[in-house]
């Protein structure tokens, strides 16, 4: 599947902010989060910020923007159309906590409801984002147990790293953060493994004989594509460039996403406060460049049924 | 409505595409571009059309395939694919705003293409590569079945039928209601043993296959059997080809 570079920012920044949005909502309620203005505007801002990224960078994937209104219509059978209520309809909750924690310093009663709203609906949100792609049948990379768990797991980790650097330039950083982070971090990077290691074990669905049920006369070749230039399906469907990269860029993920934060994060749980400071933003900026990665790694190596008839593996 | 109508419609339409008789003239390819293109679902844009890396929009494509590889009795067949407008289409449900939907009426599956945001998402749910992004105007577009011909007051009675199938000059396309077991098409895939795309995923596609008759004699048995032609298979050429032909 080609990798639109607009799809691999919004999930990414978005999950990121739907992960950060989600711990300081439930540390909030918890009170392990002081409800003061600056902490407030900075968390909830920040999570703000990069969801309306996100959603801003996804629009531009579309071929005609200004009809997107229209994609909130369907919820009843569209994974696409869930995300768009979910994503808005966390606005609502998020927007009333931020003036609870920010001009009020009250995360208390009405405000931790809200909270907890902000907290659900993020989740939901997320979760209909990667249920996008692990509904679609003709995808076997997408289309497995791994994907919402990854793209949950994703989100909150990317989330944590954020959090602790926030908490850090605060002053409000508590080792439980790291140990939340190195925990998420595990979780993510276990789900990822497992992820690898079934799209490389599961061996692909068809080959171009069984899809164009000629194969039972015997071997089948394509010897004429239907037209001599590229056309839509071949350009969308059969991405190959990353591919003969896989490896490569895999390692780029292990490293980036997971080993470099997590050395960083023992910096930043047993450091003086300085050092501590660096590390913590270097871990946010290192798992932003090993999560691109590795969401453009997700969409080059899905591989999809329709390339069969092209006699290619997608 | 991307939800799929409750019941089943009464009337079922799609095509049969006979693999046995499609010579690969690709004339059904270019008479869909030309009707649709100018039709009620058109334009079919092209991009670069006159230029190198030209693009455009095909509802219908034929592939040619080689069957068989090395064997003697190896076979070219030729493989036109449009949308099979199933029965279980996860190309409308995924749709978040209502621009694909599949008709009570007949099930054929359409594009409202003043609703299309163009996020592409049928695209990708699509197992058969039937849907073709249109990027001057940013929309999805798809096979219709003749939709705006089909029912089409305007026109004769027997003009009143896929342009692809009345195009056709070996017949190997054939358009009617699946739903009547008398229709030619029932008629066809019962007794041609007609098959789906891909069933294992599900799509549940209407429009049929017919496979390759087995062919007569393959050269080798007729060789193997003492026929007529056996002893002289020295004989390479013109007159081999002579030979084998008077030997049928």
């Amino acid at each position: 599947m080609d990798p639109a570079y607009s799809i691999i920012v919004f999930t990414t920044a978005s999950g990121a902010g739907y992960g950060l949005l989600v711990l300081v909502s439930l540390l909030a309620i918890g009170g392990a989060l002081p409800a003061t203005t600056g902490l407030g505007l900075a968390a909830l801002g920040g999570a703000a910020a990069l969801i309306s990224a996100g959603l801003s960078s996804s629009a531009l994937h579309l071929g005609r923007p200004e009809r997107a209104l229209g994609a909130f219509s369907q919820w009843r059978s569209s994974w696409l159309a869930r995300e768009g209520v979910a994503a808005v309809a966390t606005f609502a909750p998020l927007g009333l906590f931020g003036i609870g924690w920010v001009f009020f310093n009250d995360v208390g009663g009405f405000f931790a409801w809200m909270a907890a709203a902000c907290a659900l609906l993020a989740l939901l949100t997320v979760s209909c984002t990667a249920m996008i792609y692990a509904s679609l049948k003709p995808i076997r990379q997408w289309r497995n147990g791994f994907v919402l768990p990854a793209y949950l797991a994703l989100g909150l980790y990317s989330g944590s790293l954020l959090l602790v650097s926030l908490t850090r330039i605060f002053g409000v950083y508590r080792p439980a953060f790291a140990l939340l982070a190195v925990i998420l971090l595990g979780v993510a990077w276990a789900i990822k493994w497992g992820y690898w290691r079934h799209i490389d074990a599961t061996p692909a669905q068809v080959h171009v004989g069984a899809v164009t049920g000629l194969g039972q006369l015997g071997q089948v070749r394509l010897l004429e594509a239907p037209h001599t230039e590229a056309n839509f399906v071949m350009r969308e469907m059969g991405y190959a460039i990353a591919r003969a990269h896989a490896r490569k860029l895999r390692v780029v993920v292990h490293v980036a996403l997971f080993l470099a934060p997590l050395a960083l994060l023992g910096v930043v749980a047993a450091g003086p406060p300085i050092p501590a400071q660096s590390a913590a933003l270097l871990a946010v900026l290192s798992a932003a460049l090993g999560v691109a990665v590795e969401r453009w790694l997700f969409f080059a190596e899905a591989r999809h049924v329709s390339m069969l008839f092209y006699d290619r593996a997608g | 409505m991307t939800n799929l109508p409750a019941a089943p419609s009464p009337t079922r339409l799609g095509l049969v595409v006979d693999l046995d008789a499609c010579v690969g003239c690709h004339a059904c390819a270019t008479s869909c571009k030309e009707w649709n293109t100018s039709g009620h679902w058109g334009p079919l844009t092209d991009v670069n059309a006159y230029e190198a890396e030209q693009r455009g929009v095909w509802f219908n494509r034929v592939f040619t395939y080689e069957v068989g590889g090395r064997r003697e009795d190896a076979r070219t067949t030729h493989f036109p694919k449009a949308c099979l407008h199933c029965e279980n289409p996860q190309c409308v449900t995924v749709c978040p705003t209502g621009a694909s939907y599949k008709r009570a009426v007949d099930g054929i599956v359409l594009v409202d293409v003043d609703r299309c945001i163009g996020c592409k998402l049928c695209a990708w749910a699509c197992p058969y590569g039937a849907r073709e992004f249109d990027e001057d105007q940013g929309v999805m577009k798809k096979c219709t079945l003749c939709v705006d011909r089909i029912y089409n007051d305007n026109l004769a009675m027997a003009d009143r039928a896929p342009v692809c199938v009345l195009t056709c000059p070996t017949t190997a396309r054939h358009f009617g209601d699946f739903n009547d077991p008398a229709s030619n098409v029932s008629r066809l895939v019962r007794e041609r043993g007609g098959f789906d795309l891909a069933p294992e995923l599900g799509y549940r596609p209407t429009s049929k296959y017919l496979p390759s008759r087995p062919r007569r004699s393959a050269p080798h048995e007729a060789s193997q059997s003492g026929a007529p032609g056996a002893a002289r298979d020295h004989v390479g050429g013109f007159l081999r080809w002579v030979d084998r032909a008077l030997s049928r």
